[in-house]
């Protein structure tokens, strides 16, 4: 009997299933439909110091094989979710779970992962300088080897826990990205956000979204998603979880086959809410077809031979 | 909320650009009416959130508008379709403040889900009254339907071509009523809001990703709080709107 487990930082997930932050709010809305405690874990809604409505609607806009957002990381602040979403989150998940953190700052990411750092239900900090959706701040840290290196150390200096970096894959060089990442630290990265995308209304002749452009994601990344983790799985020592598209059990081994330790699935959740829970049941039928015995073999398997 | 498969029973015109579709199937997870259900059509990517107009225990009945895309392509489906599909998602009208005598004014395409909702209050022994707006007569649809539920059913069309010439809030201020229910576009809320006697719900539209409060995508402030349309929503009460925050 072959094994789903896989660990990420010491940690050992049953499996590699983490629905993706954005997608799956607190987990609330999931939990009502099924018991998600059969999922790896998973990363919050993107957080920051303070509560954020976010961008002006219309926010979404379809695409043939995916969607864009524009959400702009609305979330009720750190120490709402401190006091209120976690303590919830007791209830209904009871294992520790990914905090995704954003920021405007280099203090803002440090104030709200040494907050979060404390928190027992944290397992680990995923560290969003890839958000495209916000300005000043957000995308602009993941763009520069220099500011993402900045980030985490400055996240790096204030916490404990692992510290994951999520990456964007609206760079030339993702590669320099996430080793500066590596040198100044990290535990791991994550990867790869939303790719900045648009479209416009033929009735209305004007952008679908208020905010003109937002990020694109669905089953149409995934080629991208399997490049770069590829090429950054090369380049660094540290895990990376692999995301961008997944939309099955098929492409969770793909994903890992490229260098992905775990694999989280985002937009999917929001068509069909009970796709990680199939994903999960779903895995070892695929992985015996495919004669895989445990997951963690085949981690960067494409890179051997 | 619960997934479910639901079969295409009936699949009509009532205008040339409006058609009544009904569903069969498990459909308890819908609790009140001004619920919407998430249709997942072939070929598209995002479900399409349409509002509940009636229901029974075995089936729901939709209409829609053909205005994009993913409705044309729902304007094709033949009888025996399954279709994936979330329901009982929204919170609906609430019926325990309507009062007496509530006034329920629904806007084009905005009327369906004032049928069932119309069909509660009576249920309740209350005496509900109905103001239908259409831009002209040909557009006109279910002004039958409310009239064979035997209540007062005024029709406002703005070419005048049918009823009061002009809109829903002409006829509006004239009447007296309880409360108020209302489902339709932003213009007509804004009159309504202008010409409103008492309280009222509000029904508002949104582009949504998924349609059961995940992704943040449907989000509008209220002074309540921040709210979502898909999840909170769809239905707003009159004190709680910001309307500066409704382009």
């Amino acid at each position: 009997m072959g094994s789903t487990r896989v660990t990420l930082s010491g940690w050992e997930l049953n499996n590699p299933i983490i629905p993706a932050s954005g997608t799956f709010g607190f987990g609330k809305e999931f939990a009502e439909l099924y018991d998600i405690n059969c999922l790896g874990t998973f990363s919050f809604k993107g957080t920051t110091r303070d509560e954020r409505f976010g961008n002006p609607t219309p926010r979404i806009a379809e695409c043939p094989a995916g969607m864009i957002n524009s959400v702009g990381l609305q979330n009720p602040g750190v120490d709402h979710v401190i006091a209120h979403e976690l303590p919830e989150m007791k209830e209904y998940f009871h294992k520790k779970v990914i905090a995704n953190v954003s920021g405007f700052s280099i203090e803002d990411y440090a104030y709200t992962c040494e907050k979060l750092d404390k928190e027992e239900q944290v397992g680990i900090l995923e560290v969003n300088v890839s958000c495209p959706n916000v300005h000043h701040g957000g995308m602009s840290f993941g763009t520069s080897p220099a500011s993402a290196a900045e980030v985490t150390r400055a996240v790096k200096a204030v916490t404990t826990k692992p510290v994951y970096i999520k990456l964007s894959p609206n760079v030339t060089d993702i590669v320099s990205i996430a080793k500066a990442c590596e040198d100044a630290g990290a535990d791991g990265i994550s990867l790869i956000n939303t790719m900045m995308g648009m479209r416009i209304d033929l009735k209305t002749k004007k952008p679908v979204i208020a905010n003109k452009m937002g990020g694109y994601s669905g089953k149409g990344i995934f080629p991208v998603a399997v490049r770069m983790v590829y090429q950054v799985y090369e380049a660094v020592n540290i895990p990376i979880i692999g995301m961008g598209g997944v939309c099955n059990a098929e492409d969770v081994i793909e994903l890992m086959l490229a260098g992905a330790s775990a694999v989280q699935v985002g937009a999917a959740n929001l068509i069909d809410p009970y796709v990680c829970r199939d994903i999960v049941a779903d895995l070892p039928r695929v992985m015996e077809k495919y004669h895989i015995v445990n997951l963690t073999d085949i981690i960067g398997g494409a890179h051997h031979g | 909320m619960k997934q479910t498969i639901l079969t295409v029973t009936e699949n009509k015109h009532l205008t040339p650009d409006v058609c009544r579709m009904t569903l069969a199937g498990d459909v308890s997870a819908i609790t009140a009416p001004g619920q919407f259900i998430n249709l997942k059509i072939d070929g598209f990517t995002l479900r399409r959130p349409i509002s509940v107009c009636d229901y029974d225990d075995k089936s729901v009945t939709i209409l829609y508008k053909i205005v994009g895309h993913g409705t044309e392509a729902m304007e094709t489906l033949v009888i025996g379709t399954e279709i994936d599909t979330l329901i009982g998602l929204g919170n609906g009208y609430d019926t325990a403040k309507s009062g007496d005598a509530p006034l329920l004014i629904g806007g084009g395409v905005g009327v369906p889900p004032l049928y069932n909702l119309c069909k509660k209050l009576l249920a309740e022994g209350k005496r509900p009254s109905v103001i239908l707006g259409f831009n002209k007569k040909s557009e006109i649809f279910y002004a039958d339907e409310f009239r064979a539920l035997g209540v007062p059913t005024y029709i406002a069309t703005a070419d005048g071509s049918e009823g009061t010439k002009g809109f829903v809030t002409d006829v509006m201020k004239d009447l007296d009523y309880t409360y108020f229910y209302t489902c339709g576009p932003m213009p007509m809320f804004r009159a309504i809001e202008k010409t409103a006697k008492t309280s009222g719900q509000y029904s508002f539209e949104e582009r949504m990703g998924c349609g059961f409060g995940a992704c943040m995508g449907c989000s509008c402030k209220t002074y309540y709080g921040n709210k979502r349309i898909c999840k909170d929503g769809p239905v707003l009460e009159r004190e709680e709107i910001i309307w500066e925050a409704h382009a």
